[in-house]
């Protein structure tokens, strides 16, 4: 059989666009090749690893073992999208410096892309929902905690919870004085 | 790139029936988290595959007219889990599907892929087994529902006709009424994970909430195919709700239940874990019920 092309619309980042793509390319080839956002990594390739995540219809995917034809009228972010207009990092980017939840880095795009879905939730998690939320990333540089801290921090700050958010001590549990100072 | 053949991207129902008899080669695609990586892995490298993942109109659960709980095939793992349906009237299948995978395969796994593929560890299969779900294929000559139970042939055989897909699955009223549920997945790790055994138990109490009404028990990784312990719910039938009589249920359910050794587990461990799991899960059941057990 010949080769097979179809015409793909969607809304990447923010910016409507249209793609001529092979129909046999995942969403991390259309990605990667055709819109040279490498943010998104070829890690596994089969869904193990988290490192491709991407957001579809505000909701983490593995890029990797999703057809690029499925994109199809989708509204879909990487990493690059969550910069500001100036190129300023987010807040949850900034907490993963913060924290040191970075080493190698290859995890941290996926990671971080998890990590605006909670946030933006407007949830408050527990720390074993967190966890859970978070269970479909490998790291193998920082063993997670500081990981974990990052997103726990920035969700309390989200929700106006900053003196919370300065009480998770390093384990990643908030450590609550005795009196509490506060409600 | 995936080595795929050829791509039949189906545009509705009647276009996927179409394809499938137009193309009797070709292998069904739906949210792919199996499939695709069996591509990967070579098992199904150079096939034909036709996309149903774009049929929107599969998504979604409704009450239908007939009072069944309806759950279009394509709708995801994660969805199930959110949805108020599912979380009002069968609670466990949401908390079952929440074990499958990691967040990022859930969001892509669909149920009707998770029965489809005709395995036995699939999360969803020992809970709509246990809730005598029914599967909704759709084909040339219309609709055809069958018993999930029937519907399982063998390992990874299922009943699905060449000019078929399955389009829903269908828990019924007389299934899902003041019944209460608890699955327990016995694995190694707690993400990303298969299951070792997967037992998931309902229970009706009746009205005085003293003794067993019915009682469904559904295995995953227990036989070639997922199964039911009948002669366990048998037993149960009717009796008081005392712990002598749900030790009893938990051992006669080996009457009914044949692992295998494999390379995740023993077949020794997986008829161990299956009795624990039994009075375990029945015992959650109980709670959620509202029953107590007396002696």
């Amino acid at each position: 059989m010949d080769n097979q092309y179809k015409v793909v619309h969607c809304t990447i980042n923010g910016k409507e666009v249209s793609q001529i793509v092979d129909v046999r390319a995942s969403l991390t080839d259309m990605l990667r090749n055709d819109f040279r956002l490498t943010s998104v990594k070829k890690g596994c390739e089969v869904g193990e690893c988290g490192a491709c995540t991407v957001i579809i219809n505000g909701e983490s995917f593995n890029s990797c073992i999703y057809l690029a034809v499925w994109a199809e009228g989708k509204d879909i972010w990487t990493l690059e999208g969550l910069a500001g207009p100036g190129g300023e990092l987010s807040d949850i980017q900034q907490a993963f410096i913060d924290e040191g939840a970075i080493q190698c880095g290859f995890c941290s795009p996926g990671f971080i892309l998890t990590s605006w879905e909670i946030v933006n939730s407007g949830k408050e998690y527990t720390d074993d929902e967190l966890r859970k939320a978070l269970s479909g990333h490998l790291c193998r540089c920082t063993g997670y905690e500081n990981i974990f801290r990052a997103v726990k921090k920035t969700m309390l700050r989200r929700l106006g919870k900053n003196e919370e958010a300065e009480l998770v001590n390093s384990q990643g549990i908030t450590e609550y004085p005795d009196p509490m100072p506060f409600k | 790139m995936y080595d795929i053949k050829a791509l039949y991207e189906a545009e509705s129902v009647e276009h996927a029936v179409q394809l499938r008899q137009e193309h009797p080669e070709a292998q069904i695609l739906a949210g792919g988290s199996d499939v695709l990586v069996q591509i990967r892995e070579g098992r199904r490298a150079g096939c034909e595959f036709i996309s149903i993942y774009m049929l929107d109109e599969l998504r979604g659960i409704s009450i239908d007219e007939e009072e069944n709980i309806r759950i279009g095939s394509l709708t995801s793992f994660s969805h199930i889990t959110k949805d108020p349906i599912i979380q009002k009237y069968i609670n466990v299948l949401g908390e079952a599907v929440d074990m499958v995978g990691g967040p990022q395969i859930r969001a892509i796994g669909t149920i009707g892929g998770n029965t489809c593929n005709g395995v036995t560890s699939a999360d969803s299969a020992s809970t709509l087994m246990a809730w005598d779900a029914i599967i909704e294929l759709t084909g040339a000559n219309g609709v055809r529902r069958v018993p999930i139970q029937d519907f399982y042939i063998k390992a990874k055989v299922v009943d699905i006709k060449p000019d078929e897909i399955q389009t829903a699955i269908l828990i019924p009223k007389k299934s899902y009424e003041k019944c209460f549920g608890h699955y327990i997945k016995y694995s190694m790790r707690n993400a990303l994970d298969i299951a070792t055994t997967g037992c998931s138990v309902n229970v009706v109490l009746s009205d005085d909430k003293k003794s067993f009404e019915r009682v469904r028990v559904g295995y995953g990784v227990a036989s070639p195919i997922p199964v039911r312990a009948t002669t366990a719910e048998e037993f149960i039938k009717g009796k008081e709700i005392t712990e002598e009589n749900i030790k009893k249920f938990a051992e006669t359910v080996l009457q009914d239940i044949n692992p295998r050794d494999s390379w995740r587990a023993g077949r020794a461990l997986r008829r161990h874990i299956s009795v624990v799991m039994a009075e375990r899960a029945l015992k959650e059941c109980i709670e959620l019920a509202g029953g107590e057990i007396n002696g």
